[in-house]
């Protein structure tokens, strides 16, 4: 049962990262129907600026206090991600909003390469790790653990995502937002400045991506160029799960995947052991006495586990959980 | 044949004469390469490989217009497909006239597994499928290690048997009419006889029923199936010929390294082949070979003139030439979309279609 409880609380920090992470793929995609895949790196962006700031305060030993230390990481990380997010918008995607669907796809891939290798050289080639300046008390319930982080990215997810809730549905320019993703030459009539509220839109995904991407450093305690990738493509398996387009599609498919992913990674192995099967175990009783085990797929498979529940979505319910619009346009 | 040749429609015996030149040219260039080192001669091989890979994934992004980004999965399918047929590894060594077509047939098989649940959805959808299939292959041949060693994991697989067909070895160095010609220089021939081969299909396909099917979908896919087009057949024959073009290139790359692993099969050379096609023109034969060679040869360049260059200045490199590369490919991507979306050599269809729609 403990495995079952701890895999469920690493899912679920996970998981909230992810549907921060998501929220930003979601936005764009409910507004212009991009899939804007520079948005994993965004989120890298983020967790370097973060870490080098939080590393050169530690190191400057001028007696901050570590809370201190990590809201200013956050601090520069965000207006550095939303700079990013809005130069983005406006170099690769605005000359392209009507040109053929492929074109701004192949800028996105374009644009990702550049940030990766762009990080690369700024900040580091190795990985960078995040500098242990508080401590991080590990709490027991009923058999399993949680770290004062998971506590904090949790939390801290749960924040982020009603004060997102709040901006679309109780702000003037959540109003222009949601009427632009209804329909932007109507909402354009209607005077609502369409490239400003597509600039926000971006703005606001990288500013969460910038908070996503300090939450995974100190989870992970490290940052690495070529993080983003992979975080980014599950966050949009995410938001594909949830009903692209949808915020609350994006959260609930975040957490979902995250749990998802944990509970896979944790009972892969013993689902594919083949001595658990007692009538191959009898097959190869060699291997399998004294405890032995066959393991066709380890949890090195957890990354796999996203572009699954991808193609099953895709193939049983393309518009998602949440989904309601059903679109085939290519 | 003729065809081939765009240019020279007004004077036929000028095109001769050019096709007669280039084709000497050709004939003379590894030699030519060889005294610069073999080494150049190897990265002409690969430069055609990538020509061979960028041909196949014309056909899919650039007739069709999916964009496919996981391509280099199917090239590692035929790649490990040739290694696991043609080693120690499972003491197994059958031709390669064998082996050839099973991996073409099994990237196949892949392809139309991948296309079959998706190609019914949007296009970027496509796009994010094929790249989670190129993660989930390449997973595959990290961990396929344990408990049953079938691909090796990160170690990968040597000692790959060469090009064999009776008794003439395509590894060895021979001495043909007082010339010495080195593996890499046979290579270099059965390449290009390869690579001239895929080329005329790929022309007669663009202009076949089927090619034009293609363009059709591409064009306007509701238009293609009110006019009686099966489009998801059609889709998923393009990306099933796509794949096992890869599956052919990844055998033959496996034959020449004569080693392989995981490495050579990660994104980076999914979005490298996506670039040829992007840079010398989507949907153009020769823009597309184009576009391989070129970035094919420009890292190789960059590796012989930044280094040198920046340790001259600053005496030690401050930047990577990988970098460098890569910094150039993401720059191709987005600047060719913004400002030639057609290509460095359009074709005429795709020029048309890809300019701005006008309002």
């Amino acid at each position: 049962m403990d495995i079952f409880l701890q895999q469920l609380i690493n899912g679920l920090t996970l998981g909230s990262v992810y549907a921060i992470v998501a929220l930003g793929y979601t936005m764009v995609y409910g507004i212009i129907q991009l899939i804007n895949f520079a948005h994993g790196e965004v989120v890298m962006v983020g967790a370097m600026v973060a870490l080098t700031v939080i590393s050169a305060l530690t190191g400057a030993q001028i007696g901050l206090p570590p809370v201190v230390i990590v809201l200013a990481g956050i601090a520069c990380a965000v207006p550095a991600c939303m700079a990013i997010g809005y130069g983005m918008e406006r170099i690769a995607y605005r000359p392209l909003r009507k040109a053929p669907r492929l074109a701004p796809l192949i800028t996105a891939i374009g644009i990702s390469i550049i940030l990766q290798h762009v990080a690369l050289l700024v900040f580091s080639r190795n990985p960078l790790s995040f500098p242990q300046i508080m401590p991080n008390p590990v709490f027991e319930i009923a058999g399993a653990h949680i770290s004062a982080v998971q506590i904090a990215i949790i939390g801290g997810s749960v924040v982020v995502m009603a004060g997102l809730t709040f901006l679309v549905y109780r702000t003037r320019l959540g109003i222009a937002m949601r009427a632009t993703s209804e329909n932007v030459q109507v909402a354009g009539l209607m005077g609502v400045n369409i490239d400003r509220v597509i600039s926000s839109t971006f703005v606001i995904g990288a500013a969460l991506a910038a908070i996503a991407g300090v939450m995974i450093g100190t989870y992970y305690g490290i940052a690495h160029y070529t993080m983003g990738a992979m975080l980014g493509l599950k966050a949009f398996s995410a938001a594909v799960l949830g009903g692209i387009g949808n915020l609350a599609g994006a959260m609930l498919g975040g957490v979902l995947l995250g749990v998802v992913e944990a509970m896979g990674a944790g009972y892969i192995g013993e689902f594919t052991d083949l001595c658990q099967a007692p009538w191959i175990a009898g097959l190869m009783t060699e291997r399998c006495a004294d405890g032995g085990n066959f393991v066709l797929f380890g949890s090195n498979y957890q990354d796999v586990f996203a572009f699954l529940v991808l193609i099953a979505v895709l193939v049983f319910r393309p518009s998602g959980l949440l989904g309601e619009r059903v679109s085939d346009r290519a | 044949m003729m065809r081939l040749f765009q240019g020279g429609k007004d004077s036929p015996v000028a095109a001769r004469a050019a096709i007669l030149l280039v084709g000497l040219a050709l004939l003379v260039l590894p030699f030519a390469l060889a005294q610069a080192g073999t080494a150049w001669v190897r990265i002409t091989n690969l430069a055609i490989l990538f020509a061979l890979l960028a041909l196949g994934l014309n056909i899919v992004v650039g007739f069709a217009g999916l964009l496919d980004l996981g391509y280099i999965a199917f090239y590692g399918v035929g790649a490990y497909c040739y290694a696991l047929l043609a080693s120690p590894h499972f003491g197994l060594h059958l031709p390669f006239w064998v082996i050839l077509p099973i991996g073409a047939a099994l990237a196949c098989l892949f392809g139309v597994l991948l296309g079959a649940p998706t190609l019914k959805l949007r296009g970027d959808y496509l796009a994010i499928v094929t790249l989670g299939f190129g993660e989930i292959i390449r997973i595959l041949l990290n961990n396929l290690a344990q408990p049953i060693n079938i691909t090796n994991g990160p170690q990968g697989i040597t000692l790959i048997d060469p090009f064999r067909i009776a008794g003439f070895d395509f590894s060895k160095p021979e001495r043909w009419f007082g010339l010495m010609v080195s593996g890499p220089i046979k290579y270099y021939y059965l390449l290009l006889v390869v690579l001239i081969v895929v080329m005329v299909v790929n022309v007669r396909l663009q202009d076949s029923r089927i090619g034009r099917a293609w363009v059709a979908i591409r064009e306007d896919e509701t238009a293609a199936q009110a006019m009686g087009i099966n489009t998801r057949n059609v889709k998923l024959l393009a990306f099933a010929m796509g794949a096992s073009f890869g599956g052919i290139a990844g055998g033959m790359f496996a034959a020449m390294q004569s080693f392989i692993s995981p490495e050579s099969f990660v994104l980076v050379e999914s979005i490298m082949v996506l670039a040829m096609v992007v840079l010398g023109g989507m949907g153009n034969i020769w823009g597309v070979v184009l576009g391989a060679v070129l970035l094919s040869f420009v890292p190789e360049l960059l590796r012989y003139t930044v280094e040198p260059m920046q340790k001259a200045i600053f005496g030690r490199t401050l930047v990577d030439p990988e970098v460098i590369r890569m910094l150039l490919f993401g720059l191709a991507l987005v600047l060719m979309m913004l400002y030639r979306p057609a290509g460095l050599w359009p074709s005429r269809t795709r020029r048309r279609e890809l300019a701005p729609a006008k309002r």
